[in-house]
């Protein structure tokens, strides 16, 4: 069964056309980063990307523009926005999912929003290595079509090895839930990708895939492609 | 999300801290309800840290008035943040965690917690915002004497606000062996309520102290506020003596109760200094102890019920104060609780009781290059 490659970038006026490239080159899903000040999950890389994206205007309002940009672009991927509580503690919770949902918006992540709070709130669901049984099944039983595996006890950002944990994790997710299991934070080379779908049924790549698309679109979508090749089975690197 | 303080509070905070918050909520309840652990707490206190702290007179510097001092610029390291790194060093103890972890603003808080980490023979790590390191040198030199990593935040403002979201985030990638040593009465909760159970030594000795000296409470009781630890601690002795005003003052570059809105700012949702995004702005004092866009959610909490009032003090009026405390009482504050003297003239009311949360060698430099 192919292999789902999850692909993270940070709202910018490139982000339709980055996300287009992404796409082509065999990224499945696209989450894209509403930029917050105050990032707790995120590591230096995807933190300066946020701060840059402020700079540049990257609002609620202008994000779910370039959302609904990227919508039109690509009919048929499913589109997620990223982002923290203080965006919807001030749009308002209701009036983001609404307009998000409007601009082409699949489902929703809310990185400091943990399982168990505002269940009303449609949204895909993180897990972590240091969640406890009852935990994953709450956050299992809430998901909105898949389940997030945060691989590492940590934020995001490069590692150079897999983490170790995910096994255990993915062994313990299963137990709570036939959805799909994406496994993120910490991959970023296809040597990593691979030995993770192994495990998972996917992979999510934020930190890398911003370091190539910062380099333009033939990067990104030579980075994408790279990633394809090692979950299809094809070219995986000894 | 259970919101401990109205609408303010909770835990907005990625899911691999959540067992951690669990852990320790549980674990701070235990220990909170075990008399063993306050008996040590207390006698720490008394033979460690110097409590009971004195209430001191300060007739020169409010003639017309009787304004009391609560001195926990005497506490041992110098401010009342030892109070909180002590129950909290104890806490870590308990739950077995042997590495510590601390942001820190004007440093008085981290040399707090690299005081207690060196009495209990605990690792030490404190994130502090490049521009603090400059103002507050001495602080960065004393932490390092006491065998704590100062680690520089080089990030966005590179003040207190960075630091705490440093310290966080070096939390969730050491969560099973780290505790995370909080400062003041902000974060996910249950630290607003540690920090403020913690703290709350300040006001229950000072109510019992006014109370043998004047034989009545106090008609205001007034204190800085950052993030607002040394004032919920005051303000916890009097909460239910509605006859008490209670007053915070806050740095007018840094007023999140005064002029803040509400928004989610290192793991609780309070009043921040934030846009109509919900983007944290920058805040902006002399004070690195007051330079701090977000406050405590019961701060919060009081300004709405209106049972506490929030108000400023500009920088150049802080200054003023510090020079005239330093002049007619020989006492240096520091520039954090400076703000709350130069409210107290003002006040229509005689009887006031201020915290006086610090020493002020730290702001030496700064106050004598302006």
């Amino acid at each position: 069964m192919r292999k789902t490659l999850v692909v993270y970038l940070m709202s910018g006026p490139e982000t339709p056309a980055l996300a287009e490239a992404a796409v082509d080159a065999g990224a499945d899903l696209v989450e894209l980063g509403f930029p917050f000040s105050d990032p707790l999950a995120d590591g230096p890389v995807i933190r300066r990307a946020a701060e840059r994206a402020l700079a540049e205007g990257m609002r609620t309002g202008a994000c779910l523009e370039l959302l609904a940009e990227t919508r039109a672009r690509l009919p048929e991927t499913p589109l997620v926005p990223m982002t923290y509580s203080s965006l919807l503690e001030a749009y308002g919770w209701e009036r983001f999912a609404e307009e998000a949902c409007a601009a082409g918006a699949t489902s929703l992540i809310v990185a400091d929003l943990p399982a168990g709070d505002r269940p009303e709130l449609r949204r895909i669901q993180l897990v972590a290595p240091t969640s406890t049984d009852e935990r994953i099944r709450l956050a299992a039983a809430g998901t909105d079509g898949w389940l997030y595996l945060v691989t590492v006890t940590g934020t995001t950002g490069a590692r150079d090895d897999l983490s170790p944990a995910l096994a255990g994790l993915v062994d313990r997710a299963r137990r709570a839930t036939e959805l799909p299991l994406y496994a993120g934070f910490g991959i970023s080379t296809p040597e990593q990708a691979h030995a993770a779908a192994q495990l998972a049924d996917g992979i999510v790549v934020g930190t890398s895939a911003l370091e190539a698309a910062e380099k333009g679109a033939e990067a990104l979508a030579a980075y994408v492609e790279s990633l394809r090749g090692a979950l299809d089975g094809a070219a995986v690197p000894a | 999300m259970e919101l401990t303080y109205g609408e303010y509070g909770g835990r907005f905070v990625p899911e691999t801290l959540i067992p951690a918050l669990d852990e320790l909520e549980a674990g701070w309840h235990e220990a909170w309800a075990d008399e063993a652990f306050r008996a040590e707490l207390d006698e720490l206190g008394r033979s460690y840290a110097g409590r009971p702290t004195p209430l001191t007179l300060a007739e020169r510097f409010a003639p017309g008035k009787r304004l009391y001092l609560k001195r926990e610029d005497l506490l041992h390291t110098g401010a009342h943040k030892l109070n909180n790194a002590l129950g909290q060093a104890l806490l870590a103890l308990r739950l077995g965690k042997r590495r510590i972890v601390a942001e820190t603003g004007a440093g008085q808080h981290g040399v707090a917690a690299a005081t207690v980490c060196a009495r209990f023979g605990l690792d030490c790590v404190v994130y502090m915002g490049a521009e603090d390191m400059r103002r507050q040198r001495p602080n960065v030199e004393r932490m390092g004497l006491l065998g704590a990593e100062v680690c520089a935040v080089e990030f966005g403002t590179r003040t207190l606000k960075e630091a705490t979201s440093e310290a966080i985030r070096d939390w969730i990638g050491s969560v099973e062996k780290t505790h995370y040593l909080i400062g003041s009465c902000v974060g996910p909760q249950p630290y607003p309520e540690i920090v403020r159970e913690l703290q709350a030594v300040i006001g229950r000795e000072a109510r019992g102290q006014i109370l043998e000296l004047e034989g009545r409470l106090p008609e205001v009781a007034i204190a800085c506020v950052g993030g607002g630890s040394n004032a919920i601690g005051l303000f916890a002795g009097f909460l239910d003596d509605s006859e008490v005003r209670l007053v915070g003052v806050e740095a007018g570059g840094a007023a999140s109760l005064g002029s803040g809105r509400t928004a989610v700012l290192h793991g609780s949702r309070s009043s921040v200094l934030a846009d109509a995004d919900g983007q944290v702005l920058d805040a902006d004092s002399i004070s690195a102890g007051l330079d701090y866009p977000g406050s405590g959610p019961e701060h919060a909490f009081l300004r709405d019920s209106g049972r506490a009032e929030y108000v400023t003090t500009s920088d150049e009026e802080a200054v003023e104060a510090f020079r005239r405390l330093a002049r007619t009482e020989g006492i240096v504050p520091a520039l954090e609780p400076a703000h709350a003297f130069a409210r107290v003239a003002e006040l229509d009311e005689q009887l006031v009781l201020l915290n006086l949360s610090g020493r002020g060698d730290k702001d030496l430099e700064e106050v004598l290059a302006r």
